[in-house]
């Protein structure tokens, strides 16, 4: 047997919940066309399909986190967090700071490209905004085992940015670090699996530079695996599949470039609607975006 | 003002008698409505005293006061006492009947460790879990507490009690939240507790539809009737019996929205109503008395 996809992978963690951890799945519309991308099991209790009952799902939610059911909470497209978030945001999030008891509600959040105003959106950084939650965007197998396994050992809710563009891979993204690099990539969600691209479109003009893959957006830990690089490359930038403006690549570009005293510039999406049609997709940067915004920043710095 | 409002828009099912069930007065033990008017006293004398800590400036936060609602909350004591709570952000009255520790409320108004959180949410968002009553905090989102609530019961299948005002009703979320309850048969019972405010705008002003209607259409039992606790005691058992139901329980907010301010006398004063009523059953002298503890009780609380 060949390895799990990130699918699979999240599609075993999800039956396991149900079966060993009396956990549950809510959400709309996830037991039907397709299940979810394949990461909702079939066949098995605790499923519950909610009606579409944006707000009050993410109500209902919460209410089964505060008694201790632990429910993943599946929102297929990230711009319906906009509805979604009210519950998240002013209960599951406040209640352990405000009373010390938590509500701890695993938010399956997923992104798409390409699919218009209203199913193409990344919201992490709008959730990396407000206290009390954790936030993450894993893109492969190993990370979201991981991440999962810090959520039940939690009790805090987290925000899990999903993006379908990575349900097939099977692989590990690991950082690479080359001697004598000109700048550092880090790469967030989707845009990670653009890097390597990007790195030989540099490589082709003669730049080496180093990846640095980030899948824990908040909190967001400043070590030696993230800063040395950066310090030995003297410049940084960091490419996010969200908004750039107060989006995560800013929040994390600022935080690195405080760390290290290296300039961190940031790459996200322009201040521009995700629209159906091409040309004005305004889509997750791509290799060549990140090569022009890593040429721009050696340019300048 | 607000009496004004009232006037032109009060709807005919707003006074004191409406949907009093006869004889539920009569039914009830004495020594129960004695303690149910106890429970009332609880919540009037602490919010007295509360209102004198804001005088004198020892309480400075916002501040939701249930006087005038609290036979609601009495009544409802009696009947789901084991429930799970999921109460409003107006919810002294529910935190008092049902068993709550007053000095904990105080100290959380006054800010203190000691509060029920640690002095950090406040009086609209009372968490306390404790002398078997699990009830769940509100943030101060109108109507947040009912989906989460209707989760709760969903998840663990304990019997829920949901509180939300006139205005929540109105909300989307309560709305479909009362749809997924029916349609998942939960055992909640939902209690709007209709003061016909959203802070000053009155009910007919806002809305053509009853809140019971809608629930009534969604497939929950529901009965609507003023604050008569001795009715509410009723209709609320008879409504328990084949949850989800609901009740919209008729009252009269004595004071602001928030704040500890008012706009003259409010439609009817249930509390003396109740009072009357048990001195005309010969229990003027254990009614007295009940008041006075009370009240010495609750000078003594707040002069700590």
């Amino acid at each position: 047997m060949g390895k799990l996809t990130l699918a699979e992978t999240i599609r075993r963690i999800s039956a396991e919940h149900l079966a060993k951890n009396g956990g549950l799945i809510l959400g709309q519309c996830i037991s039907a066309v397709g299940w979810v991308n394949g990461t909702v099991p079939s066949g098995v209790k605790g499923v519950i399909e909610l009606p579409m009952i944006d707000v009050a799902g993410a109500g209902i939610a919460v209410g089964a986190a505060i008694v201790g059911r632990r429910p993943i909470f599946i929102v297929r497209f990230q711009d319906f967090m906009v509805l979604n978030g009210s519950p998240l945001i002013n209960y599951a999030a406040k209640c352990k700071e405000l009373h010390g008891r938590s509500a701890p509600v695993f938010i399956r959040a997923l992104a798409s490209d390409g699919l218009g105003p209203v199913h193409s959106g990344v919201l992490h950084g709008v959730f990396m905004h407000f206290p009390g939650f954790k936030v993450c965007a894993p893109m492969t197998p190993g990370e979201y085992m991981t991440i999962w396994k810090e959520f039940m050992a939690g009790d805090d809710p987290m925000f899990v940015s999903e993006d379908r563009a990575s349900f097939k891979n099977t692989e590990e993204l690991k950082d690479v670090v080359r001697p004598r690099a000109a700048i550092t990539l880090f790469g967030i969600a989707s845009t990670r699996f653009q890097l390597e691209e990007a790195a030989r479109l540099l490589e082709g003009e003669g730049v080496t530079c180093n990846l640095v893959h980030i899948f824990r957006l908040k909190p967001f830990k400043i070590d030696a695996r993230v800063l040395a690089p950066l310090k030995r490359s003297g410049l940084g930038l960091v490419i996010d599949s969200g908004f750039e403006i107060s989006g995560a690549a800013r929040s994390i570009a600022y935080e690195l470039g405080a760390a290290s005293g290296c300039t961190v510039r940031a790459l996200g999406l322009a201040d521009k609607t995700k629209c159906l049609c091409p040309p004005y997709q305004n889509k997750t940067p791509d290799a060549h975006k990140i090569f022009i915004a890593a040429k721009e920043a050696i340019k300048t710095r | 003002m607000r009496n004004e409002k009232h006037k032109k828009g009060s709807p005919a099912e707003r006074r004191p008698d409406f949907n009093i069930v006869k004889g539920s007065f009569d039914r009830f033990p004495v020594r129960d409505s004695l303690e149910l008017f106890r429970r009332m006293c609880l919540v009037k004398y602490f919010e007295e005293g509360l209102i004198r800590a804001v005088e004198s400036k020892r309480v400075v936060c916002p501040l939701y006061l249930s006087s005038g609602q609290e036979s609601a909350a009495a009544a409802l004591s009696f009947v789901a006492r084991d429930y799970q709570i999921f109460a409003q952000h107006r919810a002294h009255d529910i935190f008092l009947c049902f068993g709550g520790e007053p000095a904990r409320l105080r100290d959380e108004l006054l800010g203190l460790p000691t509060g029920l959180s640690r002095g950090k949410a406040g009086s609209n968002c009372l968490q306390y879990h404790k002398n078997g009553l699990a009830m769940y905090g509100h943030h101060g989102l109108i109507g947040e507490n009912v989906p989460m609530g209707v989760g709760a019961a969903l998840a663990n299948g304990k019997n829920t009690l949901c509180v939300f005002g006139d205005g929540a009703a109105e909300e989307d979320y309560v709305l479909s939240s009362l749809g997924f309850a029916s349609t998942h048969k939960l055992p909640v019972l939902f209690v709007c507790v209709d003061n016909d405010l959203s802070i000053l705008t009155p009910t007919a002003e806002r809305r053509n539809w009853k809140i019971t209607d809608v629930a009534g259409a969604m497939g929950l039992g529901t009965v609507d009737a003023a604050d008569d606790p001795w009715s509410v005691i009723e209709h609320s058992r008879k409504l328990s019996r084949k949850l989800p139901a609901l009740i919209n329980v008729r009252t009269c907010r004595k004071y602001w929205h928030v704040g500890v301010g008012n706009d003259g006398a409010s439609a009817w004063d249930r509390y003396a109503i109740c009072k009357e009523k048990l001195i005309g059953a010969g229990q003027l002298r254990t009614v007295t008395r009940i008041e006075n503890a009370m009240a010495g009780k609750m000078r003594e609380l707040w002069a700590n």
